[in-house]
């Protein structure tokens, strides 16, 4: 037998209702992510966009774990100069 | 130093046979970068960091002809090295998880039994102030998992969901790829969805019985 938190419970039925019928998968959020977190860096509003892609990231934790870090490369590279 | 060059430059330089001093200057811009992105949150060693960057390199080099200008080279460029990192992070962590191990037994549609395989979601201690609503969710999650998916969405929903095992290492434990994986999980949180808006779940509902976050 094995505990769920209710938190974890939360997540996983708002991810559920969340789900869109259309929806990219990893590859495609990959081939777009550049574009994207360039978006992020410039101030701009990411999620209107490239819509898909941030919704992509709302639901795959591999993908967003990727944005996340390679956001945070970049910002630190850029004020390191 | 890492120079300023277009992205121009940089596939001029990179192309066929590559300039060292280039490949240098990446290897430089690219293990900097990662160390920003690990060090802090991941138990990585230089030595660690420097693999992932040779990694990087190699796939960047091979695919440099897949590059579409839309972003600039060197954004492209970390990507890939976030990836080659982040795919070997997550394959050593994982190495010794088993799909079966975060399945509970009996998880098969079985309505002949005593019992529903799917009780371990619904018997999970609920917060006791939301007792009620949260059992009664619990239920209704745990009935429409059990109806509505086949085994093979079941077990991946659960390894990815539930005990956030990153969905690559599902992939590579269930034969297949990421992508696929994840039209998979897509199809089956459509299923899910159609299920609980016809019992009358919202998402109102979940924030108002687990308390927004």
């Amino acid at each position: 037998m094995i505990s769920i938190e209710p938190k974890k419970l939360q997540h996983m039925v708002r991810d559920i209702l969340s789900t869109q019928s259309i929806e990219i998968g990893c590859d495609t959020c990959y081939a777009q992510l550049d574009q994207f977190v360039e978006l992020v860096l410039e101030g701009k509003d990411a999620s209107v966009a490239m819509p898909l892609v941030s919704a992509h990231l709302d639901v795959c934790g591999a993908c967003r774990e990727e944005f996340e870090a390679l956001l945070f490369a970049l910002r630190s590279l850029s004020q390191q100069r | 130093m890492v120079s300023d060059r277009t992205n121009e430059a940089w596939l001029a330089a990179l192309r066929g046979s590559p300039d060292p001093q280039a490949v240098t200057d990446l290897r430089d811009r690219l293990l900097r970068g990662l160390r920003y992105a690990l060090k802090q949150h991941y138990s990585v060693t230089e030595s660690d960091l420097e693999d992932f960057v040779q990694d990087a390199l190699v796939r960047i080099l091979d695919n440099v002809e897949s590059f579409r200008g839309e972003s600039m080279f060197t954004t492209w460029a970390q990507k890939i090295a976030i990836r080659a990192a982040f795919s070997e992070l997550r394959r050593k962590r994982w190495a010794n998880i088993r799909l079966q191990d975060l399945v509970p037994e009996g998880t098969e549609n079985d309505d002949s039994a005593e019992t529903s395989p799917f009780d371990w979601i619904a018997s999970a201690e609920p917060t006791p102030e939301h007792h009620i609503t949260q059992q009664s969710l619990r239920d209704v999650v745990a009935q429409v998992i059990r109806d509505e998916l086949t085994d093979l969405q079941r077990q991946a929903l659960v390894a990815v969901i539930l005990h956030e095992m990153p969905i690559e290492e599902v992939a590579r434990r269930m034969d297949t790829n990421r992508n696929a994986l994840y039209k998979l999980l897509h199809d089956a949180r459509q299923r899910l969805k159609l299920r609980l808006e016809s019992q009358g779940v919202t998402v109102e509902d979940v924030l108002e019985d687990f308390g927004s976050e």
